[in-house]
């Protein structure tokens, strides 16, 4: 049979790689051009299995001096297919057309090196064929993974880097100019500072997160111990009760909070949201720091007790000092709650000057402001707990994997 | 002896008993303040005609003039109190307005006389009943007395007093069934319950897959891992605001780039509004489906933030594997297929349906990102989405708590399923 050889798989993971690096550079061609390009696909799908069968057959002269030939022979192959144009673009962008063609080559070489690597053009064995498989959708796998993860925040960061008139007449172009100043460059940015009240929003956001935090800890880390070292009635009831409480989302408690909130007027008010976010993150981090208690000896705290400390002393320097991470993560992960927070603060707040950044965001979000703003706010949003997250990234993961099913 | 000792453990159980109620305590009276009073609140709001308007309280508002400028010449004055009910709903009982006049006034002629007394300076008004919308007069002639003076005798230096009961739909105990009714027989019910299963199965399910074939992906190690690994949580921990609105720019019918890439690239010949189109035709071998568009977008969305999540917890469980399995099942010669499938997935399976039951109940639950997607439109309205529609888009408060209370009906049977079954899985 045909396909069960190596030189089959060859040709298919030539084309397929082929296919899939001409859209991926065209796309990258668009987005940085501006122009139009066209996207022509049956050149490749020849070059694309001839380099696959080119590879193969050449593995055990592999050195880098032949990869970079084929890399060479491979870009002169669909110069010389498109009759010198790929792209159909114009002669002005040659360079840029060049550098494409060159990198689609390149990625398509090192692709087939990944997935072709040590495969025999003979016939195979059911284990080789489905190890090829394996190695072949892995590579496309975590390509596509990783592009459309990544995507939308490319579209929100280079959208806010724009202006208005660029904007509509091409959306495709997406390039930046970098040599434009600051000021044109981080127009979106500087309008929302000065002109939307952004520095308050952030300002009101902090305060409320971090209170959220404070308080949740505050509550929580008692609640916790007392859930999980002492010896209470009914404790499974309790626990049982603070997942259950924990798994009621916030649309179902809104009308009344509305009501009961505008009738003692707090509605309008940062006062009212710290007082409704912690009673939903205060679960979560019951629930989380409760397995991080459990976990700990209770040898220790018996030989405390020992000693004569009581029990909020072993709260205050046993078990909180020894479950530091735990703590870290369960804060981050309640100030990331209460920082991405939106059903309340959308309800609740109506005075701009009290507005948080989802709130201020969704005000941007109408016909007459401009789109590249309201992606800045966007951008602004995210800033934070990016930044968060990339320095505390190992107890931020801990926090998710401990209470993240919520959200 | 042995009585003394029991004695004594008695007590620290007693005292470890009350400190684990006291450090409990604060907890439980924030939830029962803020999660649990609004449960049942809402389950109060829901059997009752309650609109959006009736939550600003009806208020008696009584403005106080005084006609006439009193001087040494000039010895009579009006005062005049003019009431009015502020709402268009209600009547007000049981009105009373209080005022003092000043000293320096003799009171001459009081008019309604039936309703006003004069005892001691103190001026009571009852006027019982003022229904609503209506409003009148209170005319009180005055002229000054000896003890007259004029910086310190203005009548208006004290404010009217004003007391009244009055009827509130949210206190009062009147129930009906009638919010109900309207949301059961509405004829888009079924159109929302359909919805709002297919979201949530379909998002659920998706994420799960993408998760388990991300942490297919990242199980194996290769330069750069951990970067990717952090690469992938993003879209779980950005605002949804934010990233909602990315995906509502992308997809943009007028100037998204996905719809101008794929004009560019005559994929299509007119820009598609991918969240605002009910339906879309597709084509297959000369049969036209009716795919739902929007939904399936909301999907996507859905997919694409929360898999990183399930993501997370499979890879998390696929490191504690054992690895020396592995190695028999190869020395054995299982292809990788068979190890996935005869090893991994059995492995995976609890953790898997775990996720998947507590990822469908906040899939249901989920209202900010269809909210801020399609604003429930084009075919996307949920059970979530409805109760702001019909609580606040709509001003019927009533109703939309009768949708939340399907909501907790539905969570309620899905936790219970959940309770029942995590007991076996370990998690």
């Amino acid at each position: 049979m045909f396909w069960k050889y190596g030189l089959f798989f060859s040709i298919l993971s030539g084309g397929i790689w082929g296919i899939f690096w001409q859209i991926f550079f065209t796309v990258v061609g668009i987005l940085t051009l501006g122009t139009p390009l066209s996207l022509e696909l049956s050149q490749i799908m020849i070059i694309g299995p001839l380099a696959g069968i080119l590879y193969i057959k050449s593995q055990k002269f592999l050195s880098i001096k032949f990869h970079l030939t084929a890399i060479i022979v491979i870009t002169f192959l669909i110069f010389v297919s498109h009759l010198g144009n790929p792209y159909q673009a114009e002669d002005e962008n040659r360079l840029i057309i060049f550098m494409l063609t060159l990198l689609t080559s390149f990625f398509i070489w090192v692709s087939l090196n990944h997935s072709l690597y040590n495969l025999s053009p003979g016939k195979l064995s059911k284990h080789d064929i489905e190890s090829f498989f394996i190695k072949f959708m892995w590579g496309i796998g975590l390509i596509i993974l990783i592009l459309i993860t990544l995507i939308p925040f490319y579209i929100m960061i280079m959208t806010s880097l724009k202006n208005q008139q660029s904007l509509i007449l091409n959306p495709l172009d997406l390039s930046v100019n970098l040599n434009t100043d600051f000021k044109t460059l981080f127009n979106s940015y500087i309008e929302l500072f000065t002109n939307f009240n952004f520095h308050l929003f952030l300002i009101n956001s902090f305060i409320v997160s971090c209170t959220t935090v404070i308080i949740t800890l505050f509550f929580s880390i008692p609640g916790a111990y007392a859930l999980a070292r002492l010896r209470i009635p009914n404790k499974k009831i309790f626990s049982g009760t603070v997942i259950l409480i924990y798994l009621i989302p916030s649309i179902v408690l809104i009308i009344p909070l509305y009501a009961v909130f505008s009738y003692i007027g707090l509605r309008n008010s940062l006062f009212g949201l710290i007082l409704v976010y912690p009673a939903t993150t205060i679960p979560v981090a019951l629930y989380m720091l409760r397995g991080y208690f459990s976990a700990l000896s209770s040898e220790i705290d018996d030989a405390a007790l020992m000693d004569g400390l009581s029990r909020i002393q072993i709260i205050l320097k046993i078990a909180i000092p020894l479950s530091k991470p735990a703590i870290v993560s369960v804060g981050l992960y309640v100030f990331m709650i209460a920082w991405n927070e939106f059903l309340i603060a959308f309800m609740f707040l109506d005075d701009p000057s009290i507005f948080t950044l989802s709130r201020g965001i969704m005000s941007l979000n109408s016909s007459e402001i401009p789109q590249q703003h309201l992606m800045a706010g966007a951008v602004i949003a995210t800033i934070p707990v990016m930044i968060i997250f990339l320095y505390l990234e190992k107890f931020l993961i801990s926090g998710l994997s401990a209470g993240g099913v919520k959200g | 002896m042995t009585n003394i000792k029991k004695k004594n453990k008695n007590t620290l159980l007693e005292k470890e008993k009350k400190l684990g109620l006291i450090l409990l305590l604060p907890t439980i009276l924030i939830v029962f303040s803020v999660v649990i009073f609004p449960l049942l609140a809402n389950f109060w709001i829901s059997f009752k005609p309650v609109s959006l308007g009736d939550l600003r309280p009806p208020k008696l508002i009584v403005k106080e003039r005084i006609k006439g400028k009193l001087s040494n010449k000039n010895q009579l004055a009006e005062i005049q109190y003019s009431y009015r009910n502020s709402s268009i709903k209600y009547d007000l009982e049981n009105v009373i307005i209080k005022d003092t006049i000043p000293n320096g006034f003799t009171v001459k002629d009081l008019h309604p006389a039936q309703f006003c007394k004069i005892k001691l300076k103190e001026l009571t008004c009852n006027l019982n009943n003022v229904s609503s919308r209506s409003s009148g007069k209170i005319i009180i002639k005055i002229h000054k007395n000896d003890q007259w003076q004029k910086e310190l005798d203005n009548p208006k230096k004290t404010k009217p007093l004003v007391t009244f009961s009055s009827k509130n739909v949210l206190t009062s105990f009147e129930f009906n069934t009638e919010n109900f009714k309207k949301v059961f027989s509405a004829s888009e019910f079924f159109e929302v319950l359909k919805v709002s299963f297919y979201y949530t199965i379909f998002g659920t399910a998706g994420a799960l897959l993408v998760g388990l074939l991300a942490a297919q992906i990242l199980q194996k190690s290769f330069r750069g891992r951990s970067i990717v690994r952090g690469l992938l949580l993003f879209p779980y921990v950005s605002p949804v605001i934010a990233v909602a609105f990315a995906w509502v720019i992308l997809f943009d019918p007028f100037s998204g780039i996905v719809n101008s890439m794929l004009v560019q690239m005559n994929v299509i010949d007119k820009p598609i509004n991918f969240f605002g189109q009910k339906y879309t035709d597709i084509i297959i071998f000369g049969y036209v489906f009716k795919f739902p568009l929007a939904l399936s977008m909301v999907i996507a969305f859905e997919i694409w933030r929360y898999f990183p999540l399930s993501f997370l917890f499979i890879l998390a469980r696929m490191q504690s594997f054992p690895e020396e399995v592995y190695d028999a099942a190869k020395i054995d010669g299982a292809s990788p297929l068979q190890q996935f499938y005869y090893i991994s997935l059995p492995f995976l399976i609890g953790i898997m349906s775990i996720l998947f039951l507590l990822r469908f109940i906040w899939t249901f639950n989920k209202f900010d990102d269809i909210f801020l997607l399609t604003g429930g439109n084009a075919g996307t309205r949920t059970f979530t989405v409805n109760v702001y529609e019909q609580a606040f888009a709509i001003s019927n408060l009533g109703a939309g708590a009768a949708v939340a209370v399907v909501i907790f009906i539905f969570l309620l049977t899905f936790s219970l399923f959940f309770m029942r079954y995590s007991k076996k899985e370990t998690f």
